[in-house]
């Protein structure tokens, strides 16, 4: 099986016997209120998701990953992971100090503070999404943290409960379920929406190079007109019951943050998919991107900068139906002309799905839209 | 039992003092005890492509997986 990254998959969640001298520890120390996003990232850090990361970056590791798209140790992670705080919140806090992050008041994580920085938001902005308009939700997410950033190793003290949590599996179940599969190759895929397909064209284009496929859909903050999860959930449920070989697939959860970064992200969630085991990863047209921010295939080239990746990304192009082929298929394997091929539009399917309209097979399959159509509202508001 | 060798070590006082206050009210009957435990722990941790896990721990994922549907 593929290594993490940098070698060793990371846990920091405490063993239960020193959680329970910790927790004492804890009430004595400095308390800081996290968001729901930072305490998304407390976990993908202490489950090993973010391998070989122990905690939020230092600065070192920050600068070199804003300008080099790699760690100091030269290892590629092109997002920064970092914890912002207001400087008021860690007043008498100095480097060294152990604090308590705490999320609705409950004490998540012990965190080891090793390095209080300062950072530049707009600079921030320009490298890692490429723009500072304010329109793009990543940029208007960084605008709006907090002024300082603190570095340092967590140690994980309590899990959070998600309504979703028997979907989710973290890289060391993932990997364990992969070697009980005996599968050597593993193909994973991304996704924050309902199946149609073509999705289900590239899953299967893929998954006939590999053992099996990881279909794996992030869990985390939506915006309004997504899908819910539980119905991604169920909608992928029907499809690998009627339309996948069994013991080929595996659909699990993945609870991380959605930063809409484009090409930086698309690197990013390869290295969290090596971490979970896979050996290779579908990279879509645009993939993580968001309005026109960035070109259709930049999320493709930026892999020619990682060769030492450690995954493999593979780069299936966009599927269509073609009249005259009789089948999904895509621009490299089919000649015929655009008056024949009907592509398949997310807007459109969403639409109909909104007038509670059965999509064509050509376009989604009439199980997987019952399924969704059994939901009364299958959208996030 | 399994047969016994004795091996004449020596190791830091302050690792000693250490695990000597480790093994307080653990049940162990002594230090020696409480050290064959902590070694056989060692020994017994897998670290395979990376991961490091006990057997123990193994087994807690594999029952989950099971719980969950995921392996039979």
């Amino acid at each position: 099986m593929v290594r993490p990254h940098g070698g060793r998959l990371v846990n920091r969640v405490v063993s239960e016997k020193r959680r329970n001298a910790l927790l004492e520890e804890a009430k004595e120390l400095p308390q800081i209120e996290i968001t729901y996003e930072r305490l998304i990232d407390v976990m993908d850090i202490a489950h090993g998701v973010f391998s070989p990361l122990e905690g939020f970056m230092n600065q070192e590791d920050y600068i070199h990953v804003l300008y080099d798209m790699r760690l100091a140790n030269d290892l590629p992670w092109t997002i920064p992971i970092i914890l912002d705080v207001d400087p008021v919140e860690i007043d008498g806090v100095k480097e060294g100090d152990d604090i308590v992050l705490r999320y609705n008041e409950k004490p998540i994580a012990i965190m080891k503070v090793e390095e209080i920085y300062g950072w530049d938001k707009k600079e921030y902005a320009r490298q890692v999404y490429k723009t500072t308009d304010p329109n793009h939700p990543g940029v208007a997410k960084t605008y709006n943290r907090k002024e300082l950033l603190i570095g340092g190793i967590i140690d994980l003290l309590n899990e959070i409960r998600h309504p979703l949590e028997n979907r989710i599996l973290w890289p060391i179940e993932t990997r364990v379920l992969f070697r009980e599969k005996k599968w050597k190759t593993i193909v994973a895929f991304q996704t924050r929406n309902v199946p149609h397909r073509g999705h289900e064209y590239v899953q299967k284009a893929a998954l006939t190079f590999a053992d099996g496929l990881l279909i794996h859909p992030l869990i985390g903050w939506k915006k309004p007109g997504d899908y819910r999860d539980d119905v991604i959930f169920a909608a992928y449920e029907t499809l690998i019951k009627y339309y996948y070989p069994k013991d080929v697939v595996v659909l699990a959860g993945l609870l991380m943050n959605m930063n809409y970064a484009g090409p930086r992200e698309a690197i990013h969630h390869a290295i969290v998919r090596k971490n979970f085991g896979a050996t290779h990863f579908i990279v879509g047209r645009d993939h993580a991107g968001v309005g026109d921010y960035y070109g259709p295939y930049e999320a493709w080239e930026i892999f020619e900068e990682f060769p030492d990746l450690g995954i493999t990304p593979l780069f299936i192009r966009e599927s269509f139906y073609c009249q005259k082929c009789g089948g999904m298929v895509n621009e490299k394997i089919c000649p015929h002309e655009d008056e024949y091929r009907i592509r398949i539009s997310g807007t459109k399917l969403r639409k109909m799905i909104m007038e509670r309209k059965i999509p064509p097979e050509y376009m989604m399959r009439p199980e997987v839209a019952e399924t969704i159509l059994k939901f009364k509202d299958p959208f996030v508001h | 039992m399994e047969e016994e060798i004795e091996v004449k070590i020596s190791i830091p006082k302050t690792l000693y003092e250490k695990l000597v206050k480790e093994a307080e009210d653990t049940g162990f009957k002594d230090i020696r005890e409480f050290i064959i435990y902590v070694l056989e722990q060692l020994v017994e941790t897998s670290d395979f492509e990376g991961e490091v896990m006990s057997k123990e721990d193994e087994e807690k994922v594999k029952e989950r997986l099971r719980a969950l549907g995921y392996i039979d």
